[in-house]
């Protein structure tokens, strides 16, 4: 059985048209790493799959649950039951390119935020798992920080930590590491692999080719909104069978 | 010139008086002026025009006359009409009292409302995709994120909108009322000292706005504590 399965989603722009039918199933356990250059439409792919773009066609599947959709108007699709959307969405956490913590709350207030006043938890409950969750990324002693003091590393550890509290069933990473400098990667890596390793389920969109070989165990390369190439991280990086994944990598693999 | 302590020492009570009756109207209006202006704010920064525009509508047709003209229509204006006269709201309608708060509620809200809608819209939508992404529905979106942080956005010029109403409500001298303008219109009447009675309320204008001042300081170090630069 899949965590998650997204089937055939389409997507454009106006008529410019950036997803022509990608497909993505992960089982219990599996990091699968999307890659591909700027304009490929893995960001977009991702941000479709918790709906935060609309696709235009397309199934979506959380633990074979289906999310239902319907059609606007201009034909993209809407999620028919509020309800199913914000409850399949509080399963399914995301993690952002910019981190985007909420700049008013302190890091302990960003994490305990959605599990008091979405999964409804105690905030002595959500206290708790809270502080767990920034001990283990390792900013426990930022915790009454708020984002705009922390370092970008800071606030995406503290993303990562708002994003486990959920207990989500499915993480979502969106260009985690592109905005921080090169010496704040390696840390935010490193929880990723950490969290990898408990054998939690991510998705992750990245240009970060190591992250992608040592850690996540499927790699899709997406190019002009079509899955070129995907199967083992190590086979498909060492030897890529498409000429444009080819290509990609002699540019960014020196 | 010889200032007459004096005369101004003897008034003192009517100031004083005069002050409580200030800061009662500036009370009344920005309570029921924000609270009111909320409502308003929203609909402001909503995509739908059935209930964008009457708010758009209303904060332009305030925002765009003149707050003594307001003042005028609502207190002597109104009165002209019988229906108005034999209503139940005429015991209302007919205190200088109510129809000054009524006129300057009416008039903070409207800037109040845009002060709020523009630091809606101003949210980073990024935040805004967090709580969707974490399943929050619209209506706790806008309780837990949008509204708190909007509201403590707005602050600092919210704060100039309360020192600007302050100013404003020396208008009710002239539908009567005995604030600490209407003060100084007795005092200069009675003794015919301008210079003095109006020097008076001047300073007492000040005091209340250097006090208002360091209040929302205050509130701005409270809750507004996370733009400021990093201290340590």
């Amino acid at each position: 059985m899949y965590k998650l399965e997204v089937q055939d989603l389409h997507k454009r722009y106006g008529s410019h048209e950036v997803l022509k039918g990608v497909s993505l199933a992960a089982k219990a356990g599996d990091v699968i790493s999307i890659i591909g250059s700027s304009g490929s439409g893995k960001s977009t792919f991702l941000r479709c799959i918790n709906l935060l773009e609309q696709p235009h066609a397309g199934k979506i599947l959380l633990n074979n649950e289906e999310l239902k959709l319907v059609a606007k108007k201009d034909g993209a699709l809407v999620a028919a039951d509020p309800k199913q959307l914000q409850r399949m969405r509080s399963r399914l956490s995301m993690v952002f390119q910019h981190f985007n913590l909420w700049s008013h709350m302190t890091a302990l207030e960003n994490i305990m935020e959605a599990p008091v006043h979405v999964l409804g938890m105690t905030k002595a409950q959500a206290r708790e798992k809270a502080e767990h969750y920034l001990n283990k990324v390792g900013v426990s002693h930022r915790k009454e920080a708020y984002p705009g003091h922390m370092s970008g590393g800071e606030q995406q550890r503290v993303a990562i930590a708002r994003a486990l509290a959920m207990e989500p069933e499915v993480m979502l990473f969106d260009e985690p590491t592109s905005a921080l400098d090169p010496e704040l990667v390696g840390d935010v890596l490193k929880v990723m692999q950490d969290l990898a390793l408990e054998g939690r389920t991510m998705v992750v969109v990245t240009h970060e080719m190591g992250f992608a070989r040592e850690v996540s165990n499927q790699l899709v390369f997406l190019h002009k909104g079509i899955v070129e190439e995907t199967g083992n991280p190590r086979e498909v990086l060492a030897n890529p069978q498409c000429e444009r994944l080819q290509q990609f990598l002699s540019g960014s693999l020196k | 010139m010889i200032f007459d302590y004096n005369v101004i020492w003897d008034s003192m009570p009517l100031y004083l008086s005069g002050m409580v009756e200030t800061l009662k109207l500036l009370g009344i209006s920005l309570f029921f002026g924000l609270l009111v202006a909320l409502p308003l704010g929203l609909m402001r920064v909503s995509k739908r025009p059935w209930v964008n525009f009457p708010a758009w509508l209303y904060t332009y047709v305030i925002r765009g006359t003149p707050m003594l003209v307001q003042l005028f229509l609502i207190y002597y204006g109104l009165a002209q009409f019988e229906v108005v006269r034999e209503s139940f709201l005429w015991p209302l309608l007919s205190s200088a009292t109510f129809c000054a708060c009524l006129a300057f509620a009416i008039n903070t809200s409207a800037y109040t409302a845009e002060i709020i809608a523009g630091s809606l819209k101003a949210t980073p939508y990024g935040e805004i995709e967090a709580a969707k992404a974490m399943g929050m529905s619209p209506s706790k979106m806008y309780r837990r994120i949008l509204l708190p942080s909007a509201m403590r956005r707005a602050l600092p010029q919210y704060s100039n909108e309360v020192i600007m109403m302050l100013q404003t409500t020396s208008l009710a001298s002239i539908v009567t009322l005995i604030d600490i303008t209407g003060a100084a219109r007795t005092v200069n009447a009675q003794y015919y000292l301008p210079f003095e009675a109006y020097i008076t309320a001047g300073a007492f204008y000040l005091c209340l706005t250097f006090i208002l001042v360091r209040l929302f300081k205050l509130a701005e170090r409270r809750w507004l504590g996370y733009m400021a630069p990093r201290k340590a």
